[in-house]
This record gives C-alpha cells, sequence and structure tokens, in this order.
C-alpha cells in the first residue's frame, strides 16, 4: 500500500505522517512536494497537518489550487482513499472533496491537548466494533470548528459520514472531554459519501509511540489503510 | 484598476471574531451596540477595461480563492480613478 504524503509549505506533521505509516504500519511511504504533478502510483494519500501556506486567507484555501491537488483531486473521484489530518480537512473542505467549513474555534483560542473521541458507526472499518467506544487523540489547531448547514448535517448523519465526535460539550468541564472548537454536533472526523476521502482534526499520526499521549492512532491509522484495501480490491 | 473586494461572513454563519469584538465593545462601555461582524478587505490592481468579461473575471476569482461560499457573502467595489 503505497502511501503518498503531499507536503505544502508550512506542512509541520508531513514527517509525523511518513513515521506513521511507514515505521509504524510498515507502508512505503514518501513525502511529495506540492508542486509535483503525479501522485507516483501512491494508492493512499494523507494531506498532513500543519499551516500550509501560513493559513493566509482562509485555513487549506491556497493549498488547494497547488499543482498536486489536481491528481489528489482526480484520485479521490476515482475512489482513491485520501486521509486529510488537521490543515489537510480544511484543504479536504475548501477543495470540496468534503462537505462543510472549518472556522475559528469558538474560545478563539489555539487549543493544544488531548481529546476524547468517541466513535460513531460510519461503516465496516469505522465503528465501535473495531474501534472501541473512546479514542484518545491530540488536537492542535485554531480553526477546528466544523461548520454546515442544517440539511448538510442532516446528510452526513443519515448517510452515517461522521466518524469521530468530541466526547462531550461544555466549557467548565473536563478538557480531554469537552469540543476543543465549538464544531457543530461536536463532529471531529467525517468521511464523504463514498467512503473514501477521510478528514479529521484531531493527529492520530501524533499518537503511535509509547512516549505519545496514547496509542489510539494506530487503529485509526490501520482502519485508513484497510478502507484504502478494500477500495483497492473494488476496483479490481 | 483598482478592485476593493469585501469578503463578509454570511448572515447565518457563527462569527466567533465579531462576537468577540462585540464583546470586548459592550465591556469598554459602548452603548447600544446591536452587533459585530468581522471580514476582510482585499485590494487588487488589475490592468483592463471595465465591462462584462472584466466583471466575470472579479466574480470567478472571488468565488474560487477569496471567499468560500458555504460562509463567505463577496461584493467588490471598482475605482476606475485609481488606474
Amino acid at each position: 500500500m503505497k502511501t503518498a504524503v503531499i507536503q505544502f509549505p508550512g506542512s509541520n506533521c508531513d514527517r509525523d505522517a511518513v513515521h506513521a505509516f511507514g515505521n509504524i504500519l510498515g507502508l512505503p511511504a514518501d513525502l511529495v512536494w506540492h508542486k509535483e504533478s503525479s501522485l507516483g502510483g501512491a494508492e493512499l494519500v494523507v494531506l498532513p497537518g500543519g499551516f500550509s501556506f501560513g493559513d493566509y486567507l482562509r485555513c487549506g484555501a491556497i493549498a488547494r489550487f497547488s499543482p498536486i491537488m489536481a491528481a489528489v483531486c482526480e484520485f479521490a473521484e476515482n475512489g482513491g482513499v485520501v486521509l486529510g489530518i488537521c490543515n489537510g480537512f480544511q484543504i479536504l473542505c475548501e477543495a470540496g472533496l468534503l462537505p462543510g467549513v472549518l472556522i475559528r474555534n469558538e474560545c478563539l483560542e489555539f487549543r493544544c491537548r488531548t481529546v476524547q473521541l468517541r466513535v460513531e458507526d460510519a461503516g465496516p472499518h469505522f465503528n465501535r466494533e473495531k474501534l472501541g467506544d473512546r479514542l484518545a487523540i491530540p488536537v492542535a489547531h485554531g480553526e477546528g470548528n466544523y461548520l454546515i448547514d442544517r440539511e448538510g448535517l442532516t446528510a452526513l448523519q443519515e448517510n452515517r459520514q461522521i466518524l469521530f465526535r468530541y466526547a462531550a460539550r461544555g466549557s467548565a468541564g473536563d478538557p480531554q472531554l469537552e469540543n476543543p472548537n465549538g464544531s457543530v454536533g461536536d463532529i471531529a472526523g467525517i468521511r464523504n459519501q463514498m467512503g473514501n476521502v477521510i478528514g479529521m482534526m484531531p493527529h492520530p499520526e501524533r499518537a503511535v509511540e509509547t512516549f505519545h499521549p496514547s496509542r489510539d492512532g494506530v487503529p485509526i491509522l490501520k482502519a485508513v489503510v484497510e478502507t484504502a484495501r478494500s477500495a483497492a480490491d473494488v476496483k479490481v | 484598476m483598482k478592485v476593493t473586494v469585501f469578503v463578509t461572513p454570511k448572515k447565518n454563519v457563527l462569527d466567533p471574531q465579531g462576537a468577540a469584538i462585540a464583546h470586548a465593545m459592550t465591556s469598554l462601555g459602548f452603548k447600544n451596540l446591536k452587533g459585530a461582524r468581522m471580514g476582510k478587505v482585499i485590494e487588487l490592481e488589475i490592468e483592463g477595461e471595465p465591462g462584462d468579461d472584466f466583471n466575470a473575471s472579479v466574480d470567478k476569482i472571488c468565488k474560487d480563492l477569496l471567499s468560500n461560499p458555504v460562509i463567505e457573502d463577496y461584493r467588490w467595489t471598482l475605482d476606475e480613478a485609481g488606474r
């Protein structure tokens, strides 16, 4: 499962993603510079976290027009699996590969902490049976407040497109449990209707080592790889 | 020509920055504030003549890049004297 991690100017979780997919999951994982026009035969694409183009204009708005994004969009339209983490999620929303948008955190603060995620039932690879009820994953973002209109939210729920929610809402509660950004429905991660484009604000690649806050990122990344394997089977 | 683009959050979209500004104004004792919304101003210098093609090209870049139509509205003004 050849994995391409796209590197934009300002990406800063690109090497963590290569480490997680390469060294932890043992997949061939390479960085691909945003000016490239080809994914080089990759079977799984990761848009990593960071601050592409300094978050100028809107988060992800400029990266979305990088040359490599034409190849990423074509890959996704053909059923290829794309994972966007944090800034990668923002880029996928700006590119129209995922519905909705990520706006400034309700609290206006950059939130950097480990949060508890509630696993939703979102298909064969993302569900409580496979992943467990709760996962502890770090977040680090200033613009993670997921927003979508009422019809869009209904569609996400009806199509089981919500992968993860923050465990609880409220500003005075346990910081590990609360929604760190005010996202609608406490949404932390979603997929597109086809299931091959996945976006999440929390960082699974920062929860893969024993010295990390948890190793709960490993099953999430494995679920992404399983999704890509299933997609490849369908294509054959 | 000088084109000034105003990008503002849609009326039904939460605007945490506008809310923070409103909160600060109220804290400072500013009376009669009914609301504050925060957007962006983008000043462009564009070569060309006013007309349908020019307007269409500005509208296109406003929709594609300068605003996100999911959450933002845009409008722009043309200052021909600014050439």
